[in-house]
């Protein structure tokens, strides 16, 4: 699992991008990244994850969004990203997913 | 453009400074009387139009000027809209090649021109002189009828609220 922090921007998401990168040269079954604690995403972040979904795709890897806030969310509807990936209410919910 | 801005920011082509810029627009706007929904989308429109000049710009070199200039039009205290100009002396592109990407086309990247679109009511990019480009970009007030009603920072799935630090 993955648990970013804070604000997902063009200077922090370099960061969630070498761990996502990390855990997924282990070519795990499932990948869970547990956004309870993003509070503010922008495109780069959401590019971030495009990378993750599509490098779990060529891997066979589950990738799980869970926990995003309402503001994530949107972010996701308005880029129209939402239908593209698995996103789940709770950590709870990407567990058991 | 003689007009004076009513808030003037300079910052660095860094992209540390991007929560800072947010902060500052997101509460300038807010005291403006824009409510939460409009705050956080002015934020994330200034944010994606930051990163644009850095990422493409200035090709993330993280020392250039970028201004970021806002005015107010309307009453002082009650605003009917919010422009936002954001400057710059980076390589100048023609304004009609700086569109959105087909969203068909899932990949990484390309996503702020679409989002810019999205959550603010005008967008023009310009030529800004012999160098630099410029970005105005207009943010109404939303009325009740056109809202539906007071609008919380959620946002719902017609009209969704990106997030800015509110809440």
């Amino acid at each position: 699992m993955v648990s970013p922090k804070g604000d997902l921007d063009m200077s922090r998401s370099p960061a969630l991008r070498n761990s996502l990168r990390s855990v997924q040269g282990d070519k795990p079954v499932t990948l869970i990244v547990n956004l309870a604690s993003v509070e503010y995403m922008d495109s780069s972040g959401l590019a971030t994850l495009v990378e993750a979904m599509k490098n779990a795709k060529s891997n066979s890897t589950k990738l799980v969004l869970c926990a995003m806030n309402q503001k994530v969310k949107a972010l996701f509807e308005i880029a129209r990203l939402h239908h593209y990936f698995n996103i789940v209410a709770s950590l709870d919910d990407a567990i058991g997913a | 453009m003689n007009e004076k801005p009513h808030v003037r920011l300079e910052i660095l082509s860094n992209p540390l400074y991007l929560c800072g810029a947010r902060e500052l627009v997101s509460a300038v706007a807010k005291r403006l009387s824009f409510d939460e929904m409009a705050c956080c989308q002015i934020a994330l429109a200034v944010d994606e139009a930051l990163c644009n000049v850095i990422r493409h710009g200035y090709d993330r070199q993280p020392d250039r000027p970028i201004w970021l200039s806002i005015f107010p039009e309307g009453t002082p205290d009650r605003p009917d809209m919010l422009r936002i100009v954001i400057e710059d002396e980076a390589r100048q592109v023609e304004p009609n090649v700086i569109k959105s990407r087909d969203l068909d086309d899932v990949r990484p990247g390309g996503l702020g021109v679409h989002i810019i679109n999205e959550v603010m009511d005008d967008v023009r990019y310009e030529k800004r002189g012999p160098v630099g480009m410029r970005l105005t970009m207009v943010k109404r007030v939303a009325t009740e009828s056109a809202s539906g009603g007071p609008a919380s920072c959620g946002g719902s799935e017609s009209s969704p609220c990106p997030g800015c630090n509110h809440g």
